[in-house]
């Protein structure tokens, strides 16, 4: 089982990803330079956060040109996970593999804590071994969090239950009063139809370890094993 | 370009005669206008430290962990027999005043530079400010431009910013204070130093392209601000984080393979600070062409290239022949990396421009015999007046609940969180204590060690007697270090003055630098970097002498670090130290007394070292579940602190036996005292290690409640855990949106 780890100029989450699969998880993870054109023998490609091109025009936009993207589209439509974190999950909205966009903050500064997250559903490779409902401790670093979508859009994602993560209380209330970023309901993390790409905001790879505060980020890495495994019969 | 040198040029370029025909005497002839503009800008006081030098010569600069102490980008000490860290702090002042955000992103973007360019990848980052009261917009205005320039340039690079204090007083209007300091991972064998060697050598530039910001920015910050200082706003520098962090990652990877002779950073005073250094390090000259320099503007001077301070560059000496594998590593990073010129063997730096030579200056006349001045001292007049205080004339405070609430609230103590939230303080995984608690400590990934850090300075202290602030000020950054379980081991610091060239500056400025080498030697903390501000100075007002000190200590096991909330009910809780009600200087009197006055408290080094060895041992022994320093506000503060600064706060019962003035009993700072929590089953085992220690222990109340409850002879107070909060929690941000 190989991880690939997307390098863009700019990613500084990479490493934080490539501890946390090969050292916490125990599974191969390789690093994907952003020429690259084939994403051939990977089981699963994480797009990591960081400000690729600096956010410069807007976060993730100058990416999605990159041709490692392009390769990644072909790699979606095959069915391949992709799962992108923060800056990842900007890359997804502009690449167009998952739809909406990112606005700023609510409050317009940057914002690094512990937040909650209610997890919305968990028949997906990167939820499977989650509880319904289950929450998690887990960090956000973003000043673009701000997730909108046009109504049209949020029906199609409710329709599809596409939405995989919300901001919560440590008990699972989902409440405007736990939104760090101003997001629409609340969104933490949604998925395309197929369920086989994940963006987030907040940062799995920052929490699994328990020296760090948390280890809640690993039922995501176990998950996408699992489900993995499950696929090698 | 050959212009003529008059003597209104000369002193544009703030030489004085005594220097002008110092380099007349140097060159031989006279020198041209480039040459005018490269040996002025390294003989300013920013570049030459020609005020500071004979005074910094008296730190103690080493010891068996010390692997490179002053004199090169940053100091490396050792962490084991494979890792060492390389760290350093500076300044940002002068443009973070003209230009708040730019002015400090700038400023983390150099410091991390200084890191990098050593072999050693940034891994974290702190940052000490101050600003004037912020009752004033302008205040906030700078503050809010600082706290997002620096969490732009470091959220992006991806360096996380896990530690730092904010504190504000009114004589940093106009001249606020932005020191910055990074720290980095290297392996003990992989350092890199600042030198040109090897006569033949390739000199390569990389980085961004030059341009024409920042001339003259080492020369605005080597002079006083006047009322035009905003029109100085194109001197300050422009920050590109993207282009550093392709810098960074196409440096480390560079230096893992043998090609790379030497590395300077072209930080203040750009092409030529690096060029002259480096030359006069390795004992050789070099030659640079300027028409193969990238530019970004066309039409510039070779006077403009060489004092250009355009950030995001670096200059390279490599093994010949590996020149084309160096600019291929940068190429892939997306950078510009070109052969610039050459390593020579006649100690000169030439450069030319378009076949002719345009300056060709001696490298050491522009390092090592640049000027040096013993300033005259002179004690100042305001002392003696300021220590001056009638304790007994100090009206006693009616409501002392309502005191500690006002303490709280000031913006010296109040939670800090507003700032820090903004910095990502957890990219590269390593944090183990987050920001708020005394010390960061952050894990070196591959060891079972960790490094602890503390930036610290109380400047009101150092205003009242230099040479015991600045004192205070070294052990108050290795108490907090041990608090969190680490071994003070070596500071890198920030001397913040005015003009040095008045006398008063200058004496608080060498008692200053005595009182940090005496604490430097007692504590076994020695010196490996660090910079000197002066100038700090608007309309002729100046700063509080700031001596802000950045420490690091090392913990052996990660296991052991400690952070300084209460965490559990029933828990004893001890204080270490002596309660003597010490009024002189303390927030207390400022805050509620509208006082700065009266001597600091006094600093006992040989006890404080018994005392942070003593931690070190609590926390190895993991006898303790919480540690915290009493400091500003004194021990009500330090216990309101540690009841609150949790995720789940938690009370306290606490009764105190000394017959000592109440108000001066709860809010008095002398040193030497630090608050721990501890399972009452391991109370003994505390007390006998503090009895061998010879430090002072007694059990003062129990861990518990919702509450703060704090009781003495003749009364008591009792303040509800959400008012604690409340004060301390919008103390900074009521001022702020």
């Amino acid at each position: 089982m190989i991880f690939g780890i997307a390098v863009f100029p700019g990613s500084n989450c990479d490493h934080d990803c490539h501890w946390v699969i090969s050292r916490v998880m125990g599974v191969k993870a390789e690093y994907v330079w952003y020429q690259e054109r084939n994403l051939e023998g990977l089981d699963c490609l994480i797009l990591p956060g960081g400000f690729s091109y600096g956010d410069y025009l807007r976060a993730g936009a100058l990416v999605r040109f990159s041709p490692v993207m392009e390769a990644t589209k072909e790699y979606v439509d095959k069915g391949g996970l992709v799962l992108g974190i923060c800056n990842g999950f900007q890359i997804l909205l502009e690449a167009g593999l998952l739809p909406g966009a990112m606005m700023r903050n609510r409050g317009l500064r940057f914002v690094c804590q512990y937040v909650h997250i209610r997890t919305e559903r968990t028949d997906t490779p990167f939820t499977c071994l989650l509880k319904p409902k289950e929450v998690l401790k887990i960090p956000i670093a973003h000043i673009e969090g701000n997730y909108f979508a046009d109504s049209d859009t949020l029906r199609d994602l409710r329709a599809h239950s596409q939405i995989v993560f919300r901001y919560s209380s440590p008990y699972g209330e989902v409440d405007d009063a736990y939104n760090p970023n101003g997001s629409i309901e609340g969104i933490a993390g949604i998925c395309n139809e197929r369920g086989n790409v994940l963006g987030m905001m907040p940062h799995p790879e920052r929490c699994c370890e328990a020296i760090l505060g948390s280890d809640h980020g690993k039922r995501i890495f176990e998950s996408i094993i699992a489900h993995l495994q499950g696929l090698r019969g | 370009m050959q212009g003529v040198v008059t003597p209104e040029l000369v002193k544009e370029h703030n030489l004085t005669e005594e220097e002008y025909q110092r380099v007349l005497s140097i060159l031989g002839r006279e020198p041209n206008i480039t040459e005018l503009g490269i040996i002025s800008v390294m003989w300013s006081e920013h570049c030459s430290y020609k005020s500071s030098k004979i005074h910094l010569k008296k730190l103690p600069t080493q010891a068996p962990w010390v692997i490179q102490g002053p004199g090169e980008n940053a100091g490396v000490i050792a962490v084991d027999e494979s890792w060492a860290v390389a760290f350093k702090m500076e300044s940002h002042n002068h443009p973070s005043y003209i230009e708040p955000f730019q002015g400090a992103a700038t400023g983390v973007g150099g410091i991390l530079r200084d890191i990098f360019t050593m072999g050693a990848r940034p891994i974290a980052s702190m940052d000490s400010l101050r600003f004037g009261t912020l009752d004033k917009p302008r205040n906030r205005y700078i503050l809010e431009g600082v706290v997002s320039g620096i969490a732009w340039y470091g959220n992006c690079i991806g360096v996380p910013t896990v530690a730092g204090e904010a504190s504000f007083a009114p004589c940093y209007d106009g001249n606020p204070l932005v020191n910055v300091f990074s720290l980095g991972v290297v392996r003990r064998d992989g350092i890199f130093k600042a030198q040109a060697k090897g006569v033949g050598n390739p000199v390569i530039y990389v980085g961004s392209k030059t341009g024409r910001d920042g001339i003259h920015g080492a020369t605005m910050a080597s002079e006083e601000f006047r009322e035009d200082s905003e029109e100085k706003k194109p001197n300050v520098q422009v920050g590109d984080p993207f282009t550093e962090k392709l810098l960074m990652e196409g440096c480390l990877e560079a230096f893992q393979h043998d090609w790379i002779v030497g590395i300077q950073d072209m930080g203040a005073a750009g092409l030529t600070c690096s060029t002259s250094e480096m030359a006069s390090k390795g004992g050789v000259g070099i030659e640079i062409d300027l028409d193969k320099v990238p530019q970004r503007e066309e039409g510039m001077t070779p006077y403009e290239i060489m004092l250009s301070e355009s950030q995001e560059r670096m200059l390279i000496v490599a093994r010949k022949g590996t020149e084309e594998e160096v600019i291929r590593v940068f190429k892939k990073w997306g950078l510009d990396a070109v052969v610039i010129g050459r390593v020579t063997d006649d100690g000169l730096v030439r450069v030319w421009h378009r076949g002719n030579v345009v300056a060709e200056v001696p490298a050491l006349c522009l390092t090592e015999d640049a000027p040096v001045y013993d300033r005259p001292q002179r004690r100042p007049v305001y002392l003696s007046e300021v220590q001056r205080l009638d304790v007994g004339g100090i009206p006693p405070v009616e409501d002392l609940g309502d005191a500690l609430l006002r303490l709280l609230a000031s913006p010296n103590i109040a939670s800090k969180e507003w700032i820090y939230r903004q910095y990502d303080h957890m990219v590269r995984i390593n944090t183990l204590v987050l920001p708020g608690s005394d010390a960061a400590v952050i894990r070196i990934k591959g060891t079972d060690k960790a490094i602890a850090l503390s930036s610290d300075c109380n400047p009101r202290y150092c205003y009242l007697d230099p040479y015991t602030g600045a004192q205070q000020a070294v052990a108050e950054a290795a108490r907090n270090v041990a608090c969190s379980g680490a071994l003070p081991r070596a500071i890198t610091n920030c001397l913040n003055f005015g003009n040095p060239e008045k006398p008063e500056v200058m004496w608080s400025f060498a008692k200053v630098v005595e009182g940090i080498a005496e604490a430097c030697g007692k504590l076994e903390t020695p010196v490996t970097g660090g910079n000197v501000s002066f100038y700090n100075e608007t309309m002729g007002k100046g700063i509080y002498p700031t001596p802000t000190i950045g420490m690091v200590g090392v913990m052996e096991q990660v296991g052991d670090r400690v952070t300084q909330c209460f965490k559990r009910e029933g828990d004893a809780i001890v204080l270490l130290g002596e309660n003597e009600g010490h009024i002189g200087g303390t927030e207390f009197l400022e805050v509620v007394h509208g006082k700065v006055a009266g001597m600091p408290p006094p600093v006992n080094l040989d006890y404080e070292k018994r005392l942070h060895r003593l931690l070190v041992n609590l926390s190895r022994e993991r006898l303790i579940t919480s540690a915290h320093d009493v400091s500003d506000g004194g021990l009500a503060v330090a216990l309101a602190e540690c009841c609150i600064s949790n995720d789940s706060p938690v009370g306290a019962t606490v009764e105190l036996r000394e017959d000592i003035r109440p108000d001066f009993l709860l809010f008095g700072e002398e040193q030497g005292r630090v608050v721990l929590s501890v399972r009452p089953h391991g109370l003994p085992s505390v007390e006998r290690l503090c009895k061998e220690a010879g430090i002072p222990y007694q059990v003062i109340g129990t861990v518990g409640g919702g509450n703060l409850e704090v009781s003495w002879s003749t009364g008591r107070i009792s303040v509800p855990l959400n008012r604690l909060l409340e004060a301390w929690g919008t103390g900074l941000t009521r001022y702020l949106q």
